[in-house]
Order: C-alpha cells, then structure tokens, then sequence
C-alpha cells in the first residue's frame, strides 16, 4: 500500500503567530518552527496502515528550505521517502494554490491512500484535503477519528457535529485525521540515523508542470483584533464561591 | 451596491435546516439582491420553508435519498458548480461545519476560484471583502477576491444572529444533477449520535468548561452537577478532548464549537488561542485556575485564582442551599 502523509512546518503553536502587516505573509523570522502537532497524527496512522499492508510511507511537504527539519522528523518516525516543494513563487500561497501543489506532487509519487491533517495549526483553512482530493479524483474521508483498512477498502469514523458517522469507502482515497486518532511515536534514535539517508526530493513548481499559479485573492488589510479586557482577579480565601454565585445572579442567569 | 445573486448552502438535519444556514440567510440579505439556498437532502422540501422564512426566494433542492448515505462533499460539489453553472452567483456562503466543508472545499478546485475561510462576515463595496480571524483571533484580516465569481465564504456559526425576513414559501426548483459513480465508492453505513441532556451547548445561557486543570476525566461529573442546577451546558477544551477525556462534541474552540452564552465559566483552562476563539465572544466570562499566570485571566471579568474543583463543589452547596 503507498500511502503519502501531507506535512507542514509550522510557527510553534505554543507561541503566536502573526502574519506581517506590510508584506501580509506569515512572519517567520525569530519564531520557532515544528512539525505541524496535527501532523504526527496523520504521520502515525500511515506508518500503521502500511506496516500491516507491506506499504510505505511517502511525507510530501510544500514551504520553505526549513519544511525539511518536518520531512526529517517523518522519516524519523519510519517514512521512506520525503519530497519538498519549495519556490519563491509559493509565499504566501493560499488554499487552494496549495492544495493544487500538493495534488500534482501526490500524483507524480503513486498512492493509494493520502492521508492528511484536518487543518494547519497555523493557516487553519481546513479546506486542502478536500481540494486535494477533488484534483486528484477520489472520495475524501475527512475528520477521521479512527482508520482501518484491509488494503482495499477503509473503515473510517468520522466525526461529525452530533457524534460520529461510521463510513466505508474503496482506495484510492484521502483521509484527514483529527487529533487525538492515535498515539504518535516518537522517533528512535535509530529511526534518527536512518532517516539521513533517506531519499528526499525537491522540486519547483516548474518541476510538477504548474504555472500560472493565482491567488484569486489579495489581503488587504492586517490588524490586531479587539481584545477583552482582564477584569476583577481574586484568590480564593474560601469565599470566591460565594463570589460567583452572587456574579450569576448579577448576570440573572441563577 | 448589491451582488446580484447571493448563495447559501444549507444542510438539513430532521427535517429542518441547520441554524447556522438561516444566520447566513439573514446576513446575505443585505448582500445581494436575490438570496437563495441550496439544499441536498431527501428532506430538502420539507426545509425549504424555513429557509423562505429567513430570505430565501428560490430554493435548488436535490432529494435524491442517496443524499443520505454519502459524503456530501463530492455530489455536493458536483450539484453546485452545475447550479452556478446555470444560475451564475456571485457569492456562496457556507456555514463552517464538518459538510459544507468538505463541500466548499471541493468546489473551490472544481471551479478554480478561491474560498476563504474562517470568516466572521462578509462586506461589499466596489467588490466582496472577507473578515476573518486568524491565529487564535489575536489579528484580523481582510482578504478581496479578484477574478471570476463566485467568491466561496466558509463563515463560522454564531456569526450573525439568525432572523426571519417575513418572507413566504420559496419557490422551488428541482435539482436533477445525477450522482457521479466514483462519489458512491464512500458510504455513511451507520449514524451515531452522542446522547446529551440539557440544553445545547451552542444554546444555553451558562456554559461550564473544563480543561487539563479538573487531573481526571471523572472530575467531568462535578461540572454536570452545576450545570444540571443552572441549566446550562458543559464543554471543554481541545486537551482533554484530544486526551479522550469527553466526546468531541464537547469542545470549544477553533476546531469545534463556537459559544456565545451570558456566561462562560472556564474551569481549569489555560486559555490556549485554539480554545479562546471559541469562547471570547461569551458577554461574561468567569475563569478558574490554579495559574495566576494563566492567559485565560486577560479575558476573564470575573476570574479566581484557586482549586475549580473546591469552587465548583462549594457553588454546587450555595445553589443547593438557595434552592432549599
């Protein structure tokens, strides 16, 4: 089974992100980079799939020179192989230049299942998975809280706003996996000496024949957002309880 | 000046659209001169009057029951590129649910136009312009479409407050786009939805959230009482959901619920920005922690530096003794 995990590097999430009010691409300069946390999941549930069905593992990335450090992680983790795209003409890519990108990458390696995250911990579109699956023809299984597979065919729950639907789908396909889907491992320290010799390759957008890569939209405008304002802030000495419940019945709630 | 034509796409769910899509309704009344929905639902008729009640004149509603059994995405897909197709919006809003996510996302490559997510709302001048949240609600951005309509909008629920326009009965007009084959390969085999009591957690007047702080998914028990007592709604933060602690349909945040209530009391929550986005729009927000340092205290009015669990309890024994 060839399964290829889309990865992101992205700004730690433990400290903030923010985009640059003058060139309104994402600021990367003095801030920490990772592999995205959402990822590993995805990462786990490929290498699972493709351990029981004799497969491997293919991590594809789209972002600058540094999205190798999450390559390297992958392979770490037990991927084979790693492909980074990475052009000038990518920055600030939105959506769905980006998941053109990573379709046309997807294709040019083979698959059979695509697995994904549901969203980036930085970008937050939550809208790639689907589009890489409709460039590349095939159902998209997204928000996956859990995966089987006997090789040819997926068992997926999925979650939805009520609970969960129990979906059953053929390969080929793309899957987007939730938080929470698995345990990721963490690389060993042979798996950290493997993975550099491992093949990684990188290409251009000329290299997977696109051009004419458009946005179709334009920021206008950055600024900071609204913030509330810290009220009253007590310690509790044994009557904070009392406290609340006279603010609840301030707020005629109680 | 208007938009000629504003879409939205509305879910079903028992026979009735989805909240979200009548918020989106009353927003695109003010867009567009004509407002219409799409609905892909063997229940799409039956929905179809409360979707004129919020606005919609006309609504393209596809009844075929295998609806029911797939992903919505692809024939979703499918059936509103073929609409646009014919009917040319200039605008589609869709609500930011697990569906019209799959849906927008879809279309965007099928059509190649963009779609923007994470929007707040949606304004037009000379073109359309999107308001949207980025990296936990910390900056604001505008983003214009340029090029060809429609423009695609994944705006979140709670957005807007959903109201009735006055108007009557939609017309409707059937959509027979047939389902392509390759979209049959995924099937919905069984739905299953976790059961909860009290009011919804997108509705109650009080929501009581717990976080990493309560140590034990058992300590869960505790927030339940109190919200049995207020009649209010529990919810929790992304850790202790992605820990297993309690169900997904709990959590508030950047990737699950939006919440709006009169009160929102944060127990033993750090105030991550996944989680804060989800909530900052509550009028009051009550914060227990054992970290004074804790961001969720920048937005608290009310916050406690202390044990949740002893504060919880002892308001439990207050309300108690209130009540008799």
């Amino acid at each position: 089974m060839n399964v290829v995990v889309c990865v992101k590097q992205v700004p730690d999430p433990n400290s903030v992100g923010q985009l640059d009010p003058s060139t309104h691409n994402l600021r990367r300069e003095g801030v920490e980079v990772v592999l995205d946390p959402g990822d590993e999941f995805g990462i786990e549930a490929g290498l699972q799939l493709a351990e029981a069905h004799s497969g491997k593992v293919t991590v594809v990335s789209m972002g600058p020179e540094k999205g190798l450090d999450a390559i390297r992680k992958a392979l770490a983790m037990g991927a084979a192989k790693g492909v980074l795209i990475s052009d000038p003409s990518l920055a600030g890519a939105d959506a769905l230049t980006t998941a053109k990108v990573l379709a046309a990458a997807i294709r040019r390696e083979g698959f059979d299942l695509v697995i994904t995250a549901t969203e980036s911990t930085d970008g937050y579109t939550g809208v790639v998975p689907q589009a890489v699956a409709e460039y590349l023809g095939v159902p998209a299984v997204t928000f996956a809280k859990a995966v089987e597979s006997d090789g040819s065919n997926l068992k997926v729950r999925r979650q939805t706003e009520a609970g969960y639907d129990n979906v059953e789908a053929t390969l080929p396909a793309v899957v987007s996996v939730t938080a929470g889907v698995n345990e990721p491992r963490y690389p060993s320290l042979k798996g950290i000496m493997a993975a550099k010799s491992k093949p990684v390759d990188r290409l251009t957008v000329a290299d997977l024949g696109l051009d004419g890569l458009s946005a179709g939209q334009t920021i206008v405008s950055v600024q900071a957002a609204e913030q509330r304002t810290a009220g009253e802030v007590i310690e509790d000495d044994g009557t904070a309880a009392h406290r609340l419940v006279e603010f609840l019945a301030a707020k005629k709630v109680i | 000046m208007p938009l000629d034509r504003v879409w939205v796409f509305a879910e079903v769910l028992d026979g009735q659209p989805i909240t979200p899509a009548l918020e989106l309704l009353t927003r695109a009344r003010s867009l567009g001169s004509t407002v219409e929905a799409v609905c892909l639902s063997p229940e799409a008729e039956a929905a179809a009057p409360a979707l004129g009640a919020h606005g919609a004149t006309t609504v393209y509603a596809g009844t075929d029951p295998a609806y029911a059994d797939l992903l919505l995405g692809g024939p979703g897909a499918d059936a509103l590129a073929a609409l646009a197709g014919q009917h040319s919006p200039d605008l589609i809003l869709f609500p930011t649910t697990y569906a019209s996510r799959d849906v927008a996302g879809r279309l965007a490559a099928k059509l190649d136009v963009p779609v923007i997510s994470n929007a707040l709302d949606v304004g037009v001048d000379d073109g359309i312009t999107v308001e949207s949240s980025i990296f936990g609600a910390s900056q604001m951005v505008s983003t214009r479409f340029e090029g060809a309509p429609p423009a695609l909008v994944l705006i979140r629920p709670k957005s807007f407050a959903a109201e009735p326009s006055g108007g009557g009965d939609p017309a409707i007009v059937a959509v027979d786009v047939p389902i392509a084959d390759q979209h049959r390969s995924a099937r919905v085999v069984e739905r299953v939805v976790d059961k909860a009591t009290g009011p919804k957690l997108e509705e109650a007047p009080i929501v009581i959230s717990g976080g990493r702080g309560l140590g034990d998914p058992k300590n869960f028990a505790l927030l339940d009482q109190l919200a049995e007592l207020v009649g209010g709604a529990v919810g929790a933060s992304r850790a202790v959901v992605d820990a297993g602690w309690v169900p997904y349909a709990m959590q508030v945040g950047q990737t699950g619920k939006t919440v709006k209530p009169t009160v929102y009391i944060a127990v033993g929550i750090s105030g991550a920005m996944q989680h804060t986005v989800g909530m900052k729009g509550a009028k009051n927000i009550v914060a227990i922690n054992k970290d004074a340092e804790a961001p969720i205290f920048k937005l608290a009015d009310l916050g406690i530096v202390g044990d949740g669990l002893k504060v919880v309890g002892q308001v439990i024994e207050e309300l108690r003794n209130r009540q008799g």
